[in-house]
Parts: structure tokens; sequence; C-alpha cells
């Protein structure tokens, strides 16, 4: 493969006050590919998520997408910050979703879509309204393109959530546990949208503890111990042939779900 | 109380001063309602500059909130008013007052404002930056509709103390209300009947804010979590 990757992460460091949380990651997801990151709580991953899009900054290595260098550039030796509508518009490139749905709670389901189409991406409301009564209609809520965030469920709030970052066009999205805080029956409604974007074509890369589910739809999963990389490949490699003790207890936990290795 | 019409009664004495009652009741309005605007665009101005300036513009900010919220609002009248004409800038009574109650308040609104600001939830600023929205759309859009519905209550006590603040006015000699009634009491000497006419009308102005209050807080009830 000569094409350069979407996202390419060198030696990502984080540390928050004395604590270093990312100790150096190294990450690749090319165009297409369901890139899965697991393991423990506090090993990492959402962090590494959230320095993506620079809801967290990263303090060394570097973050690529597309080959630009996301919010810092080198300027000889010293690392410089892009200035904000920098920034703002490579975050505009990348969809998220959260573990909180974070809808906006003073718009509808339609205008919370609608919003980035309208204010970043500068289209005209008739334009981001066909746009969003689409995508809420590809995630199931066509008839809930009216109802404020507080007249949904958690399941209704999540896919909504799904429609407003799927909609900007994003080269890349990424999903921090995104079912985690849903009620157990409506996991399910949530997973099926995302499968349905994996099949597409979309870039996702996804922190997750639905085993069976990042099993099924990853091409490469990492599995992220203290802040590095311990294990990366494809599924079937991670899940069934883990290399550490590590990833051994780690998957153990899930009711003996993956084999023993 | 005597409600007859005759001379010597409260009602023809009223209706006698009734001019200056009106234009001493349209001054109270007029600078309370000037002194609002002026605490609410200023002060909104400085909560996001609590909220989220450069800590030299936050340490400025501060200084100013602590330095209004613990002067006497009579002392600062009486500043703006005498003080400044000490170094040369006249100011006439009524704006003296206005611009104190409009300096007084900004400092409640920005405070008020800067707390409504930050208890909207942190995943809120967070979903507005991860769709590219710059930092100017993402207070328009997403941070200031739902903190102004959060500071409604506390702006509507600061509207109601800046109309009971401009009786103080009347110590700077600006003819409001309170002392277009003194006047009154001056040439009939009927106290008790005239200070509650005063604070009748007081509360009446009051009671009307308060229900526009309740009425914008309504029309902002979709805003839940």
């Amino acid at each position: 493969m000569t094409e350069p990757a979407l996202l390419q992460a060198r030696d990502v460091r984080k540390s928050f006050g004395q604590i270093e949380v990312l100790k150096g990651i190294d990450l690749t997801v090319s165009q297409g590919q369901v890139v899965s990151l697991i393991g423990a709580s506090g090993s990492g991953k959402t962090t590494f998520l959230r320095c993506i899009n620079l809801l967290e900054e990263h303090d060394g290595g570097e973050i690529l997408l597309d080959g630009d260098p996301v919010g810092y550039i080198m300027a000889g030796e010293r690392r410089k910050r892009l200035s904000e509508t920098r920034i703002s518009a490579q975050r505009a490139r990348l969809g998220m979703v959260f573990q909180q749905f974070n809808l906006f709670p003073h718009l509808t389901a339609a205008a919370n879509v609608m919003l980035g189409l309208t204010k970043v991406q500068g289209k005209s409301d008739a334009e981001a309204r066909d746009i969003a009564q689409h995508w809420l209609g590809r995630v199931g809520l066509a008839d809930r393109s009216g109802h404020y965030p507080y007249q949904l469920s958690g399941g209704q709030q999540q896919r909504v959530a799904i429609a407003r970052a799927v909609a900007m066009q994003p080269r890349l999205l990424l999903f921090d546990e995104v079912t985690s805080a849903l009620d157990p029956e409506l996991v399910a409604e949530v997973l099926s949208v995302m499968q349905g974007l994996a099949e597409s074509g979309m870039t996702m890369l996804l922190v997750s503890h639905e085993m069976l589910f990042v099993r099924d739809v990853s091409h490469h999963v990492v599995f992220l111990d203290q802040g590095k990389v311990a294990q990366a490949g494809p599924p079937s490699e991670v899940f069934d042939n883990p290399q550490s003790d590590r990833l051994r207890s780690f998957l153990g936990r899930f009711h003996g779900l993956f084999g023993r290795g | 109380m005597d409600f007859s019409m005759a001379p010597g009664t409260f009602l023809f004495e009223a209706w006698q001063a009734r001019a200056s009652l009106l234009s001493g009741l349209g001054v109270t309005m007029l600078s309370s309602a000037l002194s609002i605007v002026i605490a609410t665009v200023c002060g909104l101005a400085m909560g996001v500059a609590l909220a989220y300036g450069w800590w030299w513009l936050r340490l400025l900010a501060r200084l100013y909130v602590d330095l209004m919220r613990g002067i006497p609002l009579l002392v600062l009248i009486l500043f703006t008013y005498y003080g400044l004409a000490l170094f040369g800038i006249n100011v006439p009574a009524f704006w003296a007052g206005v611009i104190a109650l409009g300096a007084f308040a900004t400092a409640h609104v920005a405070e008020n404002f800067r707390g409504a600001v930050q208890s909207v939830p942190a995943g809120q600023m967070e979903a507005a930056k991860a769709i590219g929205l710059t930092f100017g759309k993402r207070l328009s859009y997403v941070i200031l509709p739902q903190a102004v519905r959060r500071m409604l209550p506390p702006w509507v006590n600061t509207a109601l103390e800046i109309v009971k603040g401009t009786t103080l006015l009347s110590i700077i000699g600006v003819v409001e209300l309170l002392l277009s009634a003194q006047q009154a009491m001056a040439r009939n000497y009927m106290i008790i009947d005239f200070y509650l006419l005063t604070a009748a009308l007081y509360v009446a102005i009051n009671f009307t804010l308060a229900q526009l209050g309740a009425s914008l807080e309504r029309r902002f009830s979709y805003l839940r979590y």
C-alpha cells in the first residue's frame, strides 16, 4: 500500500499532571477500516480517542489525519499549536459520538443534526434539513425529527448523535463507549446502526466494551494496557490467540466468551 | 384613609400632585430600564470574560466584580455624581445615577452569567467542538441559549433590585418617584398615604417585571435534561 493512511498516530504521549496516561501509542487507520480499541479502565483508550480530535491535547508524538498533523506542527525543534480556526477545521473532518450522547437539549433532533451543516459547512437551511432528514431516516428516526432530546429514549438520543456526526461526512468517525450509558435493552439498536455504517464503508475508530460486537465488526483490534499498545491485529488473532497474561485476563472477564489461548 | 374627592383628602391631594408623580414614575422607569439594559449587555460580556477570558482579563473582571459587590450602592452613586465632578467630569445627576446603577448591577449579572455558563455540562462544549464549531459559534449556538435559561431567575432578581435601587437617586436630586412623592408630602403632610402610594407603585412595577420573567422562563421550558 503506497496510499497514505487516513489516520496515523506515532508515539503519542499524554500526561495528566504527574501521571503518564499515554506512553507512546502507534496506530494506523486506513480508509474504510473499522479499528477498535479495547482495554481495561484507565488503559488510555478514551484519552487517546479524545486526542485525535483535540478534546485532549497530546504532549508528544504526532497524529496525522490524511497526512496533516493534527493540533500541532513542528517549527524546527519547537512544537507550535495551530490556531483555533485551523483546529476547528480539523475537528470538522472528524465525527465523534460520546458515551453521554451530548445532544444539544435546546434543539430538536433535526436541528441537532443541522447545526454543523449550516454553521460549519455553510449549507442552506433547506439543504441541511434534507440531509438531516436523510440521516435521521438512516438511523430509524425519520418520525422523530421534531422531538427535543428529553422526549427521546437513550437509544434514540444516541442514534440522533450518530446522525449528527455522520451527516457532516467526516473522514473518520470516533465512537467513545457509545453504548456504556444505555440500558441493556437499548444497546442493540445503537450497535445495529453502527454495524450498518461499518458495512457502508465508513472509516471508524471505536472504544468499546461490547466485545462480541468488536470482534464482529472490526478489521483491526488494538489492546491497550497501561498507556501502551500491548497487542494489535485482526480480531481473530487478538481474541483467539492472546499473547499476554494481561490480555488473557482482560478477555477472561467477559464470561468466557473467548478462547483462553 | 378618606377616599372622597374633597380638598385635604388623599385622592384630592394625589390628583393635585399627579403631574409630578407621573413624571417621577417615568424617571424611575426610564432610569431602571436604562440601568437594566447597561447591566445586561455589559454583564453578559463580562460574564464571558470571567468564564473564558485570558488570565489577565479574568483577573480584571474578577477585581471589578469584587469591588462592585463590596461598595454600598449609595456610596457608588454619590461617588459617581460628586467624585467624577472632582476630576472635571460633569455628569448630570440622572446619568450619574444610571451609570452607577448599571455598573453595580453589571457585576451581579456577570457573576450570575458566569455561574450559568459553567453549569452547562462540559459535554455540551465538547460536542460543539466535535462538530467543528469555532469558539464564537460554540458560544452563541450551544452555550448561551442554555446559560440564558439558567440565569433568568437571578437576572429577574437583579432587575427588581435595580428598580428599588433607583430610589437612592433621590439623594443626588434626581426627582424620581420617591422624591416626587416626598415633594408632594412637603405640601400636604399626608406622609403615610403618599408612602403607601409610592410603595404600591413600586410593587406594581416589580410585579410586572417578575411576570415578564416568569413568562420568559415558560418560553424556555423545553430546555430540560
